[in-house]
C-alpha cells in the first residue's frame, strides 16, 4: 500500500511537469504554423521569415544582447501583473506604475545630482521608483479591499492618468527647455547612468529583472508570505475564516508588483531613455501582462516568456530590411504567439498521455 | 485657432464642436462593449478592432471609390469596417470561452494582434486620400465659418444615437435580449433554461465588435477623417471604463460618451484660446471622472448596480 502511493508520489510530478513544458512548445509550434501561413499569404517565404526572425533574436552574441537588453523591462513589468495574480487579482496597471517610477527616479536622479557617489543615487533612484510605481498600485488593491472597486478597471484607468500627470510635467515644471526635440526633462547626469554589464552592451537592468524575478519566486513559493498569498487566492474565505490578513496581504502584494514595474521605469530611465518624455510609454507594461500570463504567473517562467517576447521584438527591423515585411508583422507574430499559448491553458489535463498512473 | 475671433464664445463652441465630433467613436464603442459585458465576458480588445475597423473602412472606402463613386464608397468601408470588427471579434469569443482562459488576457493579445494586422495591411492606406463620408450641414444657416464647421454632423453620429435606444429595448422586451442578460447575470439559470452560454457569449462578442468597428469608421472617414497608426487614442480601452461609467444602460452609453467625446475637447479648446498649462490634466479628465465615480458607487459588501452578475468570475463549470 505505502509503496504503491509512493510510486504514484514519484510519477505524478514527473508527467505533470512535462505537461508544462510540452503544451507551451505546442502552442509555439502551432503559432508559428499560422504565422508562416500569414507571411506566405503576404508573399515571403516563411523558412527564411523564421530565419531571420532566429538570427535577429538569437543568431549572434550581439544579437543576444539586443534581445536582453529588450527582455529585462519586461521581466519586471510582468511581476506587476503575476504577483498580485497569486492573490487572485487581475491588475493591468503596469504602463502606469512603470512610468510613475520612471518619473520618481528621474525626479531623485535630478534633485540628488553628483552630490552622492554614484551607485548611492542610482540606489536612491532605484528605492524611489520602486515606492512610487508600488504605492500607484496598491491603490488599486486599496480600492479593491476597501471599496470593492474592480481592480483591473482602477488600474487600467490609473495608467492614462499616470500618462497625463508624466505628459504634464514633462511640457511644464520638469521640462528642460533647451532641448527641442520633444518636450522632455532634463538629463539625468551622466555619472549616474547605469551601466553595461563588463564584457557586454547589456545594461544592469537586466541584473535586476534577473534577481528581483528570483526573488519573486522564493517569495511566493518558499515564505509563509507567499503561502497565505497563495491560500487567499485559492478560496478568500477559507482565507478569512483561517485569520489571514487579507487586507494587508492584498496592499503588500499590490505594492510588490507596482514596485517592480517601478524599478522598470527606473532602469528605462537611468540605462536607455536619460530623459523623461513620451518615449518612456512604449507598451512595455502591457506587453508585461501578456508575459505574466504566458508564464502562469510563475516569476521563474517570467523569465523564459520575457527572453522569448524581448527575442520577438528584437526581430522587428529584420523583417522589414529583408523581406519587405511592414515592421507591423512582428506585432502580428506577437499577437498569433499569444493567443496561442493562452489557448494552450485550457489544454492541461486534456491529453491523457500526460495523466499520472495511464503510463 | 477657430476660436480665436469669437474669444470666449469660442470655448462652449469648440466643446460643442468636440462633443459631436468625438464622441461617435466612443459612442460605438461602448454600445458594442455593452453588449458584450450584457453576457458576463469582458473584451479589451476592442481598442484592437477600432483600429481594424478604422483602417478597413479606409481602406476600402479609397480603394472602392472608382468602382462605385465618391459618395457611396465610405458607406462600403463603413460596413467592411464592421465585418473586419467581427472577425475579431470571432476570435476573443472563441478563445476567451475556453476554459481557464482569462477574457482580460485574451483581450489584450487581441489588442496587439488587431492593432498588428490594422498597421500591417494599413501600411499603403497612409498617403492617399480616400473619399470621406458624407456630412450633415446643420450650421448652414450661420454666416460664422467656425459654426458651420463645429455643426457638420455626421450620419454615422445618428446612426449611434439611434442605435442605443434600440439596443436599451432590445435588452429589456426581446428574447434574444433576455437571453443574453441571462446569461451574463446568471450562466447557471440560462443553461436550466437551455441557452446555450457558448453561443450566446459568442453571439454578443460579435455583434459588439461588428459596432466597435463602425467606431473605428469614424475615426478615419469622419473625425480625424485621416488612417494614421496614431489614430485611436485608447478610445477602444476607455469603453470598458464607459460602459462602468454608463452602469451597463445603453441610453446612459450616449450620455456617457457625449460627456467623454465633450471632455476630451475640453484640453483642445482651452489650448486653442491661449489656455495650455494644464492641458493634460483637462485630457486626463475623463479617467479621473471614471475613477471617481467607481470609488463612490462601489462597495465591499455589493457590485455596482447594473453589473452582469457573472462578469470578471471565470466560469468553467
Amino acid at each position: 500500500m505505502l509503496g504503491l502511493s509512493q510510486q504514484a508520489l514519484l510519477r505524478l510530478p514527473w508527467r505533470r511537469s512535462l505537461e508544462s513544458i510540452a503544451l507551451p512548445v505546442i502552442a509555439l509550434t502551432a503559432a508559428l504554423i499560422i504565422f508562416g501561413g500569414f507571411c506566405a499569404m503576404a508573399g515571403a517565404n516563411p523558412f527564411q521569415v523564421y530565419g531571420s526572425i532566429y538570427k535577429a533574436a538569437f543568431g549572434r552574441w550581439s544579437a543576444w544582447q539586443h534581445t536582453l537588453i529588450l527582455s529585462a523591462p519586461l521581466m519586471l513589468t510582468a511581476l506587476c501583473t503575476a504577483l498580485p495574480a497569486r492573490l487572485g487579482l487581475v491588475i493591468i496597471g503596469n504602463e502606469g506604475a512603470l512610468v510613475m517610477g520612471g518619473l520618481a527616479a528621474m525626479a531623485t536622479g535630478l534633485g540628488l545630482g553628483i552630490t552622492l557617489p554614484p551607485l548611492m543615487v542610482q540606489l536612491a533612484m532605484a528605492a524611489a521608483g520602486m515606492a512610487a510605481g508600488g504605492l500607484w498600485i496598491m491603490l488599486a488593491g486599496a480600492l479593491r479591499y476597501y471599496r470593492g472597486v474592480n481592480e483591473t478597471i482602477s488600474s487600467l484607468l490609473l495608467n492614462y492618468i499616470a500618462i497625463a500627470i508624466m505628459n504634464h510635467l514633462v511640457e511644464g515644471p520638469m521640462r528642460d527647455a533647451s532641448f527641442v526635440i520633444k518636450p522632455s526633462s532634463a538629463e539625468l547626469d551622466p555619472a549616474n547612468w547605469l551601466g553595461a554589464i563588463p564584457g557586454s552592451r547589456i545594461h544592469f537592468g537586466l541584473l535586476y529583472g534577473l534577481v528581483v524575478c528570483l526573488l519573486a519566486y522564493v517569495l511566493i513559493q518558499r515564505t509563509p508570505f507567499g503561502f497565505a498569498a497563495r491560500i487567499v487566492g485559492g478560496n478568500i474565505r477559507a482565507a478569512r475564516i483561517a485569520g489571514l490578513p487579507v487586507g494587508k496581504l492584498t496592499l503588500a502584494i499590490c505594492f510588490l508588483g507596482g514596485s517592480a514595474a517601478g524599478l522598470a521605469g527606473m532602469v528605462e530611465v537611468a540605462a536607455v531613455q536619460k530623459r523623461i518624455n513620451q518615449s518612456l510609454v512604449s507598451n512595455y507594461g502591457y506587453a508585461g501582462i501578456l508575459v505574466a500570463f504566458v508564464s502562469r504567473h510563475n516569476p521563474l517562467a517570467t523569465i523564459l516568456a520575457a527572453i522569448l517576447l524581448g527575442g520577438i521584438l528584437a526581430s522587428g527591423g529584420i523583417l522589414q530590411r529583408s523581406h519587405n515585411l511592414p515592421d507591423a508583422t512582428v506585432l502580428v507574430f506577437q499577437g498569433i504567439v499569444f493567443l496561442c499559448v493562452l489557448y494552450s491553458e485550457s489544454l492541461y489535463g486534456k491529453f491523457p498521455c500526460f495523466r499520472e498512473g495511464e503510463g | 485657432m477657430a476660436a480665436e475671433s469669437l474669444g470666449l464664445w469660442g470655448i462652449p463652441l469648440g466643446i460643442l464642436a468636440g462633443t459631436l465630433r468625438g464622441s461617435a467613436p466612443f459612442l460605438f464603442v461602448s454600445l458594442g462593449e455593452c453588449l458584450t459585458e450584457k453576457s458576463g465576458k469582458i473584451n479589451l480588445g476592442l481598442e484592437g478592432v477600432l483600429l481594424m475597423g478604422a483602417m478597413s473602412a479606409y481602406g476600402v472606402s479609397y480603394l472602392s471609390q472608382d468602382l462605385v463613386g465618391d459618395f457611396w464608397a465610405p458607406w462600403l468601408g463603413v460596413l467592411a469596417a464592421g465585418f473586419s470588427g467581427m472577425a475579431l471579434g470571432t476570435i476573443h469569443g472563441w478563445v476567451a470561452q475556453q476554459p481557464r482562459v482569462n477574457d482580460v488576457a485574451t483581450g489584450i493579445a487581441m489588442i496587439t494582434l488587431g492593432s498588428g494586422l490594422a498597421f500591417f495591411f494599413g501600411k499603403p492606406f497612409i498617403q492617399p486620400q480616400a473619399p470621406q463620408l458624407m456630412t450633415f450641414d446643420w450650421g448652414a444657416w450661420s454666416s460664422s465659418p467656425q459654426v458651420q464647421a463645429a455643426l457638420k454632423v455626421s450620419p454615422l453620429f445618428l446612426l449611434g444615437v439611434a442605435i442605443a435606444p434600440l439596443l436599451y429595448a432590445f435588452f429589456r422586451s426581446t428574447r434574444w435580449g433576455l437571453s443574453i442578460r441571462a446569461v451574463g447575470d446568471s450562466p447557471q439559470a440560462a443553461r436550466a433554461m437551455g441557452i446555450s452560454i457558448f453561443k450566446v457569449r459568442l453571439f454578443s462578442i460579435m455583434a459588439g465588435s461588428f459596432l466597435a468597428g463602425i467606431g473605428g469608421a469614424c475615426l478615419s472617414l469622419y473625425y480625424p477623417g485621416v488612417w494614421t497608426e496614431r489614430i485611436s487614442s485608447g478610445q477602444g480601452l476607455m469603453a470598458v471604463a464607459l460602459v462602468i461609467f454608463a452602469q451597463w444602460n445603453p441610453i446612459q452609453c450616449l450620455w456617457a460618451s457625449l460627456l467623454f467625446g465633450g471632455a476630451q475637447a475640453i484640453g483642445p479648446t482651452f489650448q486653442s484660446v491661449g489656455i495650455d498649462s494644464y492641458y493634460y490634466l483637462f485630457n486626463a479628465a475623463p479617467y479621473i471622472l471614471t475613477l471617481i465615480i467607481m470609488i463612490i458607487t462601489c462597495s465591499p459588501q455589493r457590485t455596482l448596480s447594473g453589473s452582469p452578475g457573472a462578469l470578471g468570475k471565470s466560469d468553467h463549470t
